[in-house]
């Protein structure tokens, strides 16, 4: 599974980089997350609520950032286990390019895989599922990067 | 005896009726007090280590009461599930068959696998249980295509190259001079699709341990209890079989799923004396999907060496089998035994020689699905004879023709193993050719391509072998249970019968069916037979269902049990009418003395068995109940013609099929009706396997087509009303003179679909399923969808 894509944000890149590591802006931001704690240098573990087709279930996120270079880029290492539902993992490179002082491009490129339950029930409707995802969770930054 | 409700007669099943109302009794129905439940934890990936369980979370879940892992198993020495067939590689060495523990202990090879079993009070607490489990997995290349299966990653430690043997048959020199002699080589490469089982009613298992006599008692969702009863003694360690009873109450379709020896019923059992407790598990569908053996998967290159008058010279076959990543019961003998002896089909072809390399992939164990082998052997050689045919411009109607066996050839020593003990492949084949009104075929076509879609024909005269025999050869050839059959036949006070026979039916009706034979033979009245079956309790040792054997195998048995009542019957008939043994007759469930109008009803005699006044105690035992184990002399070879006509429309691809004519060579049939029904469904999954049924993985090792959603099972609007009909030539060696009617459908529809549709598209091949994105590709690539 590949997707990317890029969102226009009003606001200055040190700005919008800092939200991006925002736990907090985080939680808000990810439909679903009930939790979103750091457990050390650049790692964090997240409860998401999700629901992929007939597939519903609490998923346990272990992300990782990697090559973080502030406010330009880093790289999300995601493993997800959905205990009986299966698992997923990604990676998402996040790049914020300067288009003005006070308007930044953030671009997205996110590859992954599932697995499990997930695979066998959902195969078909998980690029839609978290193509849903990732769109949202875009619209609610936008947005409470705008409040 | 000509009844109503006799042999040859289509009586209406003894089990619709509770079948309809709801009030069969299957495993899930069956309940014991403080019955707890089980849910499996799977793996969900194709290959990891795992290199920790924490079960801690698991166990302390409100209502779980145990968590078992493949740890606890193998301290508790629970040994490995076995496959039943010892197979030979080419080089003489055994076959390599990898550890097959029932719950994972180190690693996991499949999506699906179990690797804990978690008990609850409830299924909901189980379920908790099963989602608070914390294994830690780690991930690693999974190898899933078959064709470059022997060349990955290495899966089990034991398995060099992943293989599990490297097997041949026929005479490999002789085959190579019969191509070199070739006018015409005709070719195929091939893939037989994976196809998943999908019985109405998923496994199920209810294990138990009664305290007080120190005896299990495992419900459970077989084919053949007794086997289940065997290996959980002899090899998995639960109980000896005196103290290990197996029952399997009504059984919601199998199709050869249901035959092996699974990890779930094992863990239920154990868990059971572990628990001292009933412990329950059903199947969900999605288990089902991942964790029941798959069918077919083969990757196949095969070449057929014609005369120039189109005779078969020689034919030579190069197969890979997918075993997934453990052996399965019977996994070794479908791609072999079953499969390479079944090469010559219905023809004279002199050379044959078989290849097959059997592979290790990180995928659900593959083994016996309806036809088993042949339905695989049938599409190789039915396929091949087609393309040999258009590729010589010859009538493929008219090329089998020329090569068939003529019934003056039986019996006839195929060059691969097997002799024939009688058939009329040309009768079949004429009938059919007659039902599908194949003279108006270019019409019909003409007509279809008039409206703008395209028509095509095609042909499968298959050949099975049923009622795998006899013991003492499948033995020699690695088989590791006895074939026989057992049959006991108890005539009641008052001349009532049951019949206790160690056939299974989950779908076959023996219920009927033997209580046809039983009625015919004896005179009882139908509604007086009662059949009994799947318990090891009150049947003795017996193989059960699978290869189309409970008429050809356990009906002789029944039939050798009720010569025995017979002969017993005339000894007191003789007795009580004062008469010599050798005067008396039996006849229309009468004992007549000959020339005489003395007789006495069966009733009669069987009252006096049991209350013997006048009785000849001192020379005769008490009681008319009689008992019988048959073990066959040969296999059945059940034979038939199927043809299929097929319209496509080449704007969307969608593939009708017009017309499907099965004409079916059983031998004898004792019901028409049941017969014809085990042919629908039959046809119906060989239709299914064509055109849309397929097993997909993706190249991560996970199930793509896991459930109903893009598993696509046969519907009614996808069939056609089936033209059946049957020639008959009986069995010459068993005492019904009946072949076997089970498997057949699935057999050759396949390859008749097939080359229906490469016929209506003009192309060598088309990839099965040819679902409608398929052929619509085909067409605008010239096949290879």
């Amino acid at each position: 599974m590949e997707q990317s894509g890029e969102y226009r944000i009003a606001g200055p890149r040190m700005r919008v980089w800092e939200a991006l590591n925002d736990p907090a802006v985080l939680v808000r931001c990810i439909d679903g997350c009930r939790s979103m704690t750091p457990v050390g240098d650049d790692r964090f573990e997240a409860v998401v609520a999700a629901r992929v087709g007939p597939v519903k279930a609490t998923f346990n996120a272990a992300i990782a950032l990697c090559d973080v270079e502030p406010p330009e880029r880093y790289r999300l290492e995601v493993q997800v286990k959905g205990g009986v539902a299966g698992f997923a993992k990604g990676t998402a490179l996040v790049e914020l390019e300067e288009v003005t002082t006070e308007e930044t491009l953030l671009k997205y490129q996110i590859t992954g895989g599932i697995g499990g339950k997930l695979a066998q029930i959902g195969s078909r409707l998980v690029e839609s599922a978290a193509r849903k995802l990732t769109a949202s969770f875009f619209e609610r930054f936008a947005v409470d990067f705008a409040a | 005896m000509a009844t109503e409700t006799g042999i040859g007669a289509s009586v209406k099943r003894k089990e619709d009726a509770r079948f309809i109302t709801g009030a069969g009794r299957y495993t899930d129905d069956v309940g014991q007090h403080g019955q707890t439940y089980a849910v499996f934890a799977r793996s969900p990936y194709a290959r990891a280590r795992l290199n920790g369980l924490d079960t801690s979370a698991a166990l302390a879940t409100d209502g779980v009461v145990a968590v078992f892992t493949g740890a606890d198993l193998q301290a508790s020495e629970v040994g490995d599930l076995p496959c039943g067939w010892m197979v030979k590689s080419k080089d003489g060495s055994d076959m390599v068959q990898p550890p097959h523990p029932p719950l994972a202990v180190s690693s996991v090879n499949y999506v699906g696998e179990p690797y804990a079993v978690v008990i609850g009070e409830t299924l909901e607490a189980a379920k908790n249980g099963a989602e608070a489990l914390d294994p830690d997995f780690e991930e690693q290349d999974a190898v899933v295509d078959l064709a470059t299966a022997a060349e990955a990653d290495q899966i089990h430690e034991s398995v060099p190259n992943n293989q599990c043997y490297d097997w041949e048959l026929g005479d490999k020199a002789a085959t190579d001079a019969a191509f070199a002699q070739a006018h015409h080589v005709a070719s195929i490469d091939i893939v037989n699709n994976r196809l998943i089982p999908n019985a109405i009613e998923p496994r199920a298992a209810l294990g138990e341990y009664d305290e007080a006599s120190g005896t299990y008692t495992l419900h459970t969702t077989s084919q053949n209890p007794h086997l289940e009863r065997l290996v959980l003694a002899a090899f998995v360690n639960i109980a000896p079989e005196a103290r290990l009873r197996v029952i399997s109450p009504d059984v919601g379709g199998g199709f050869g799923s249901k035959i092996f020896v699974y990890a779930e019923e094992t863990a239920v059992i154990w868990a059971a004396g572990q628990l001292r407790r009933p412990v329950k598990w059903r199947a969900e569908r999605s288990e089902s999907f991942l964790a029941d053996a798959h069918g077919r998967d083969h990757v196949t290159h095969a070449e057929l060496a014609l005369a120039e008058d189109g005779r078969f010279l020689g034919l030579r076959v190069k197969n890979k089998a997918n075993m997934g990543a453990y052996l399965s019961t019977f996994a070794s003998s479908v791609p072999t035994y079953l499969y390479g002896t079944l090469m010559a089909g219905q023809y004279k072809t002199p050379a044959i020689y078989v290849e097959v390399q059997s592979l290790f992939t990180n995928t659900a164990p593959v083994d016996a699905y309806r036809g088993a082998g042949r339905p695989e052997a049938t599409y190789v050689v039915e396929r091949l004879v087609e393309t040999a045919a258009r590729e010589m411009g010859i009538d493929p109607a008219e090329l089998r023709r020329r090569n068939f066996i003529q019934p003056a050839d039986f019996p006839y020593e195929t060059p691969v193993a097997l002799t024939y003990d009688t058939g009329d492949y040309e009768a079949s084949l004429d009938r059919a050719l007659d039902h599908a009104d194949y003279s108006g075929f270019q019409a019909r076509r003409e007509a279809s391509e008039q409206g703008g879609k395209k028509r095509g024909i095609g042909f499968s005269c298959y050949i099975e072998a049923c009622g795998l025999a006899p013991s003492q050869v499948a033995i020699s050839l690695g088989a590791g249970v006895g074939l026989f059959e057992v049959g006991e036949v108890r005539v009641d006070v008052t001349g009532s019968v049951t019949v206790v026979t160690g056939s299974h039916s989950h779908g076959q009706s023996h219920e009927t069916t033997f209580a046809q034979i039983i009625s015919d033979k004896l005179g009882v009245p139908f509604e007086n037979v009662t059949v009994l079956h799947g318990d090891t309790g009150r049947s003795d040792y017996a193989l059960g269902t699978y290869g189309s054997r409970s008429l050809a195998v356990g009906g002789s048995a029944i039939i050798k049990a009720t010569d025995k009542i017979i002969a017993k019957g005339k000894k007191i008939a003789a007795h009580m009418l004062e008469a010599k043994e050798d005067q008396v007759e039996f006849e229309d469930g009468s004992f007549n003395v000959a020339d005489s109008n003395q007789s006495l009803t069966f009733g009669e005699v069987a009252f006096a068995a049991y209350v013997p006044a006048n009785y000849p105690l001192e020379e005769l035992e008490p009681g008319l109940s009689e008992k019988a184990f048959y073990d066959p002399p040969n296999f059945t070879y059940p034979a038939g013609a199927h043809i299929c006509e097929v319209e496509v429309d080449p704007d969307t691809g969608v593939v009708t099929i017009e017309k499907f004519v099965a004409v079916d060579d059983f031998g004898h049939v004792i019901n028409p009706m049941i017969v014809e029904g085990q042919v629908h469904g039959g046809l119906a999954q060989g239709i299914g396997q064509a055109l849309l049924e397929h097993g997909v993985y993706d190249d991560t090792g996970q199930l793509l087509s896991g459930s109903y959603m893009d598993y696509t099972m046969p519907r009614a609007d996808d069939l056609p009303s089936f033209t059946v009909d049957t020639t008959v030539t009986p069995c010459t060696h068993n005492p019904l003179g009946v072949k076997g009617c089970g498997e057949a459908g699935a057999i050759g529809s396949t390859a008749a679909v097939m080359n229906a549709v490469t016929d209506a598209l003009g192309v060598k091949d088309v990839p099965m399923p040819a679902t409608s994105e398929t052929v619509w590709r085909a067409l605008r690539n010239g096949g290879n969808g």
